[in-house]
C-alpha cells in the first residue's frame, strides 16, 4: 500500500536528484564540447546538479506541473491513490519546497501545485514521477501530416522534418540539452501523451524497433549539427537524446508529436 | 551597480553585485499600467523563485521571449539598465538596447548557482503569488553572459541562423 509518505519521498529524490542517466549524458557532453561557452554552462549545470542532492533543494525552481504514472493491481482504489498523491503534493509544496506552479486560468490565482496523474492496471505496483520546466512544455508540438509549409509527407523524410522544425523554432527557450520524445500516429490526445512518456526512458536505452532506432540516432545527429547548443549559446549538444515511439492512426490523421524535455527532466520511481 | 553595461560586448562575461528586481509577465503589466519608481535606472531579471522563510531557495531564469512585447515600453518607461534571462529577445528589444541597455544569459535551470548569493530586500505584489511578484534582491558575484549588446549585436541571432543553415539544408 503506497502512502503519503511514500509519494513525498518520491517528491524529494525527484525534485532533488537528477537521474544518472542524465547526469552522466551531461558529464560526457562537457568532456566532448568544443566550444568554451557551451562548457562553460555544462560545467555550472553540473556544479548545480550537485549543489541540488548535497542541499536536498530543487534543481530548478520550476516544479513544472507534476506528471504521475500509475501502475496498480486494485489493492488502492484509484481515488485513494489520487487522494494521497493531492495531499503528498500539498505536503511537498510546503516542505521542500516547491514554488507553487497551479494558476486558476481565469482568476490568475495560485492553488499551490495540482500533479496530473495517468493511471494503468498491472500486476504489480509502479508510480513514476515526473517533473519538467514550463519552458520545455511550452515549445513541446503536435504536427499534422502532410504539412505543405514544411514539405512534409505522411513518411519518415516527413516526421523528420517536423521534428527539426520543432528544435529549430525551440532554439534556446526550453533549456537545452533537451531530451526529446516523439509519437506518431494515433490520435491527438495519443500523440501528446506517448510522446511526453518517452522522456521517460533510460536516454541509454535501445529502442527495439531496429526502424524507429535508426530514425532516432538520424534525428539527434541532424539536430546536433544545427549548434543551438546547451542554454541555446552554441555548441554540439542541443539534445542528449531521441526518444520516438508509433501507435496506430486513423485513415485520415497523421500526427507527430514532439514533447521536450529540458536538461532538468526530472524523473524518479517507486516499486523498481 | 557599479557597472557602464554600454561598454559590454556580445560575449562578454560579467559578474554582478548589487540590486536586482524579478519580474514576469504580470509584473510587467503592472509596471506599464502603474507607476513604480523603484525600478527606475534598475536591473531587471526574468525570474520566479521559490522562497521560504524570506530566503530565496532557487531562483534560475525564465524565458525572455514571453516578455519581448512589454520590454520596449518598459525600458523607456523606466531607464532600465540591464536585462537577465534566458533564450534572448526579438528584434524589437535589441533596437531598444541600442545605445543604452543590455539582454544578459543566465543558464536555465540552474536555480543554485544563483540563489546562494541572493538577499531578498523587500518584496511587491505579493498578491500575484511566489512566481509573479516582484523580488528585489541583492546579489553577490551573480554570473552571466552579454548576449544582445547595445551596439545591435545578439549571439541569439548568430545562433539562429547558423541553426537556420542547416536547417535548411536539412529539410531543403
Amino acid at each position: 500500500m503506497i502512502t503519503e509518505k511514500d509519494v513525498l519521498d518520491l517528491y524529494r529524490k525527484c525534485a532533488t536528484e537528477l537521474s544518472s542517466d542524465i547526469k552522466e549524458g551531461l558529464k560526457d557532453a562537457a568532456r566532448t564540447e568544443e566550444s568554451e561557452n557551451a562548457r562553460d554552462v555544462l560545467e555550472s549545470i553540473i556544479e548545480n546538479i550537485e549543489i541540488a542532492k548535497t542541499e536536498s533543494k530543487p534543481i530548478c525552481q520550476d516544479t513544472g506541473i507534476p506528471v504521475f504514472y500509475v501502475k496498480h493491481d486494485k489493492t488502492q482504489s484509484e481515488e485513494d491513490i489520487r487522494k494521497i498523491i493531492e495531499r503528498a503534493t500539498d505536503t511537498a509544496t510546503k516542505e521542500i519546497p516547491l514554488r507553487p506552479n497551479a494558476v486558476d486560468s481565469v482568476s490568475g490565482k495560485v492553488i499551490g501545485n495540482k500533479p496530473v496523474i495517468h493511471f494503468e492496471e498491472s500486476a504489480k505496483f509502479e508510480m513514476t514521477l515526473l517533473m519538467k520546466g514550463g519552458g520545455s512544455e511550452n515549445i513541446s508540438k503536435i504536427y499534422s501530416l502532410p504539412d505543405t509549409m514544411l514539405g512534409a509527407d505522411r513518411d519518415i523524410e516527413g516526421i523528420k522534418k517536423c521534428v527539426f522544425d520543432a528544435v529549430f523554432n525551440a532554439q534556446g527557450k526550453g533549456c537545452p540539452p533537451y531530451i526529446i520524445g516523439i509519437a506518431i500516429g494515433g490520435s491527438i490526445e495519443e500523440v501528446a501523451h506517448l510522446s511526453k512518456k518517452q522522456l521517460l526512458r533510460d536516454i541509454n536505452d535501445h529502442n527495439k524497433d531496429s526502424e524507429l532506432r535508426k530514425v532516432e540516432s538520424e534525428l539527434l545527429e541532424g539536430i546536433n549539427k544545427m549548434e543551438i547548443g546547451p542554454s541555446g549559446i552554441g555548441g554540439k549538444t542541443t539534445a542528449l537524446a531521441i526518444k520516438l515511439a508509433k501507435s496506430h492512426r486513423h485513415p485520415a490523421s497523421f500526427f507527430v508529436g514532439v514533447s521536450f524535455g529540458c536538461w532538468a527532466t526530472r524523473r524518479a520511481s517507486y516499486g523498481h | 551597480m557599479d557597472i557602464d553595461f554600454t561598454k559590454l560586448k556580445v560575449g562578454d562575461k560579467v559578474v554582478l553585485n548589487g540590486t536586482i528586481f524579478t519580474a514576469r509577465d504580470r509584473a510587467h503589466l503592472f509596471l506599464l499600467k502603474n507607476e513604480f519608481p523603484q525600478i527606475q535606472n534598475s536591473i531587471i531579471y526574468h525570474c520566479g523563485p521559490i522562497v521560504k522563510d524570506d530566503k530565496i531557495i532557487a531562483a534560475g531564469p525564465t524565458s525572455s521571449a514571453r516578455m519581448d512585447a512589454y520590454t520596449p515600453k518598459l525600458i523607456d518607461k523606466y531607464n532600465i539598465k540591464a536585462i537577465i534571462g534566458k533564450g534572448g529577445m526579438d528584434d524589437n528589444v535589441l533596437k531598444k538596447l541600442k545605445g543604452r541597455a543590455v539582454y544578459l544569459s543566465a543558464i536555465g535551470g540552474a536555480a543554485l548557482i544563483y540563489s546562494k548569493n541572493m538577499k531578498i530586500k523587500n518584496v511587491y505584489c505579493k498578491e500575484f503569488g511566489m512566481t509573479e511578484a516582484i523580488w528585489e534582491i541583492e546579489v553577490e558575484n551573480f554570473p552571466v553572459i552579454v548576449t544582445m549588446d547595445s551596439n545591435g549585436n545578439s549571439l541569439h541571432s548568430e545562433v539562429l541562423e547558423k541553426s537556420r543553415n542547416v536547417f535548411q539544408k536539412i529539410v531543403k
